[in-house]
C-alpha cells in the first residue's frame, strides 16, 4: 500500500478490495483500542509462557532476560494474560492518556 | 451448423454449461432448478464434463464452494431457486463484492411461507441489492444463449462479477422446446478458457475479502458500484459479438409491437410470451398498446427504459412479486424511479399477480390492461392493485 488509508480513493481500491501485501495487517496499530495495559512483577514469574500461549493476538514476546512481554503497539489489554498466570505476575492497569 | 433439439430448458441449461467447460460446479438440488444440477451431476459422472462436482450439505456451502473455486481462477457454475437462494443469500453478497466471475442460474421460485414450489420472482426480489449482474430470460433459447454469455461477460477483464440468469420455475424450467445447439468449436471461439487474473497462488499471497475499517468501506463500495454500472458497456458488446456469430441478438430491454402506442404493458421473464398473445388480439381490436419486457435486471438500464417509456401514456407493470407493506411490486416501483425524472412520462399502474406458480391467461393480461387504463384515468385509493385474488 504506497498511501496511508485516509488518503486512499476508490480508484486506489485494488478489484475485489483485495490485500496484495502479504501480512500488511501488521502495520495496523491495535494498541491504541487498548483501555487498560499488562504491568508485570517479573521477581514472581518462572517464566513458564502460559501468557504467550493464550494470548490472542500473539503479541507476547520474549525480552532479552527470558521474561515474556506484550508487544503494547499490538497488545489490545484485554487481560487473558494476566488472568491465566498461575503465578500472578501481571496486572492490568488503566490507561491514563 | 446448430443442431435444432427438442428438449427441457433445465437439461438445456445444464448441457449450455457442459458446452461453457465448466471446471468447477458446486449445487445443492432445490426445486424447480434440481433438474440443472441433477443432470450436471450425470454429465460428469459419465466423463461427458470434465469438471469437479462438489455436492455440498446447503445452499449456503455451496455458494462458500463457488466462491473458493472462483479465486483460484477456475470456470464455476451453481444453481438454486427460492428457499435456496435466501440460504445462501449472505455469501451472494461476497461473490460481487471480490468480484468472482460465478455464473448462477436461478429457477425462479416464490418463498415461504405458506410453502410454495411454484414460480415466481420473490426469490429474486430479494437479492435485488447485492451487486450481480442479473439477466432475465423469456424463453429456452434465451436460457442456453444467454448461460454462454453470462461466462464470457463474468469472465471479461473490464467485468469481473458474477452473473445470475433468471429463468421461470416449472412455467420455463420445465417446458420441452425446441432449440438450437451451436457446435463446440463455435463455442470455444466464442468463450476462450478463464483468465482470472487475481488467482489464489501460493507464490503471489493475496488476501480476500479482507477486513475493511470505516476509514476505506465507503472507498471499497463506490470501486463497487462503479464497475456493477459500467459493466453494462461490456455486456452489450457480448450480446453484440453473440448475435454477429451465432444469429440472435439480444437488448437490455425488448419491445413487441410498441410502435406508436398510447399504452405499454411491463413484464419480466417468461410471462412475456403469454402477453404478446393478448398483444396481438389487443391490437386487432384497435388499441394502441404494445409490450416492454426488461431482459437487463441488473445493472438496471436507465437510458433505454427512459427511451422505451417516455412517449407512452400509461405504463401497466405486472409484478409476480410483493414487497410487503410497502411498494408491491418491486419493478413497478422502480419504473416509477426511473421515469420520475422525465418531464413528459406515462403514468405507472403497478400489479402484482402470477404469484407462487398461478397462471395468468392472455384473457387474464386484457382484463389488466382494461383496469389499468381505467386505474390510470381515474386513479386509485390503493398504491397497486392485486391481480387475481377471490374476495368472497
Amino acid at each position: 500500500m504506497t498511501k496511508p488509508e485516509d488518503k486512499l480513493t476508490w480508484k486506489d481500491i485494488e478489484v475485489g478490495a483485495i490485500a496484495t501485501e502479504p501480512g500488511s495487517a501488521s502495520q495496523n496499530r491495535t494498541g491504541d483500542w487498548r483501555s487498560r495495559r499488562p504491568t508485570y512483577d517479573q521477581t514472581k514469574c518462572n517464566k513458564c509462557g502460559l501468557c504467550q500461549t493464550y494470548c490472542p493476538e500473539g503479541c507476547i514476546l520474549k525480552n532479552e532476560d527470558g521474561f515474556y512481554e506484550a508487544d503494547l503497539y499490538y497488545c489490545k489489554g484485554c487481560g487473558i494474560c494476566a488472568k491465566e498466570c498461575p503465578k500472578k505476575v501481571i496486572t492490568m492497569v488503566e490507561e491514563k492518556e | 451448423m446448430a443442431k435444432r433439439t427438442g428438449m427441457e430448458v433445465s437439461i438445456a441449461v445444464s448441457e449450455a454449461v457442459k458446452m461453457a467447460k465448466a471446471d468447477v460446479i458446486a449445487a445443492y438440488p432445490i426445486t424447480p432448478q434440481t433438474h440443472i444440477v441433477e443432470h450436471l451431476a450425470e454429465l460428469v459422472a459419465q466423463g461427458e464434463l470434465d469438471a469437479e462436482y462438489i455436492p455440498v450439505e446447503s445452499e449456503h456451502s455451496a455458494m462458500s464452494a463457488c466462491l473458493g473455486s472462483s479465486a483460484v481462477g477456475a470456470r464455476t457454475f451453481t444453481a438454486t431457486a427460492g428457499q435456496g437462494l435466501e440460504l445462501m443469500h449472505e455469501v451472494v453478497y461476497v461473490a460481487s463484492s471480490m468480484r468472482l466471475p460465478i455464473v448462477m442460474a436461478v429457477a425462479n421460485r416464490a418463498l415461504s411461507a405458506p410453502l410454495s414450489v411454484w414460480g415466481d420472482h420473490s426469490d429474486v426480489m430479494a437479492v435485488r441489492d447485492v451487486g450481480w449482474i442479473q439477466i432475465f430470460v423469456e424463453n429456452g433459447q434465451e436460457a442456453v444463449d444467454n448461460t454462454l454469455c453470462a461466462f464470457r461477460i463474468a469472465e471479461d477483464r473490464r467485468v469481473l462479477l458474477p452473473v445470475m440468469v433468471h429463468l421461470d420455475g416449472f412455467h420455463l424450467s420445465h417446458m420441452v422446446e425446441p432449440l438450437l445447439f451451436p457446435d463446440q468449436k463455435e463455442v470455444d471461439e466464442f468463450l476462450p478458457p478463464n483468465n482470472y487474473p487475481y488467482p489464489l497462488n501460493p507464490n503471489k499471497p493475496v488476501t480476500m475479502g479482507d477486513f475493511a475499517p470505516p476509514v476505506v468501506y465507503t472507498e471499497a463500495k463506490w470501486a463497487q458500484e462503479i464497475n456493477v454500472e459500467k459493466s453494462k458497456d461490456t455486456i452489450l458488446d457480448v450480446w453484440k459479438q453473440f448475435g454477429d456469430k451465432f444469429g440472435r441478438y439480444y437488448k437490455p430491454v425488448e419491445t413487441y409491437r410498441a410502435e406508436d402506442c398510447d399504452t405499454l404493458l411491463m413484464t419480466m421473464g417468461s410471462f412475456s410470451e403469454t402477453a404478446m398473445m393478448a398483444i396481438d388480439k389487443m391490437r386487432e381490436a384497435g388499441k394502441k398498446i404494445g409490450l416492454f419486457r426488461i431482459r437487463l435486471w441488473r445493472p438496471f438500464p436507465y437510458e433505454e427504459v427512459r427511451q422505451t417509456a417516455k412517449n407512452a401514456q400509461t405504463l401497466i407493470v405486472l409484478d409476480r412479486a410483493i414487497s410487503l407493506g410497502g411498494v408491491g411490486g418491486p419493478v413497478a416501483s422502480e419504473m416509477r424511479n426511473a421515469l420520475y425524472p422525465l418531464a413528459q412520462r406515462p403514468k405507472v399502474v403497478g400489479f402484482v399477480g402470477g404469484l407462487g406458480g398461478r397462471d395468468i391467461s392472455p384473457a387474464d393480461f386484457e382484463t389488466i390492461v382494461n383496469r389499468g387504463i381505467e386505474i390510470a384515468k381515474k386513479g386509485s385509493d390503493r398504491e397497486f392493485e392485486i391481480f387475481g385474488v377471490r374476495e368472497e
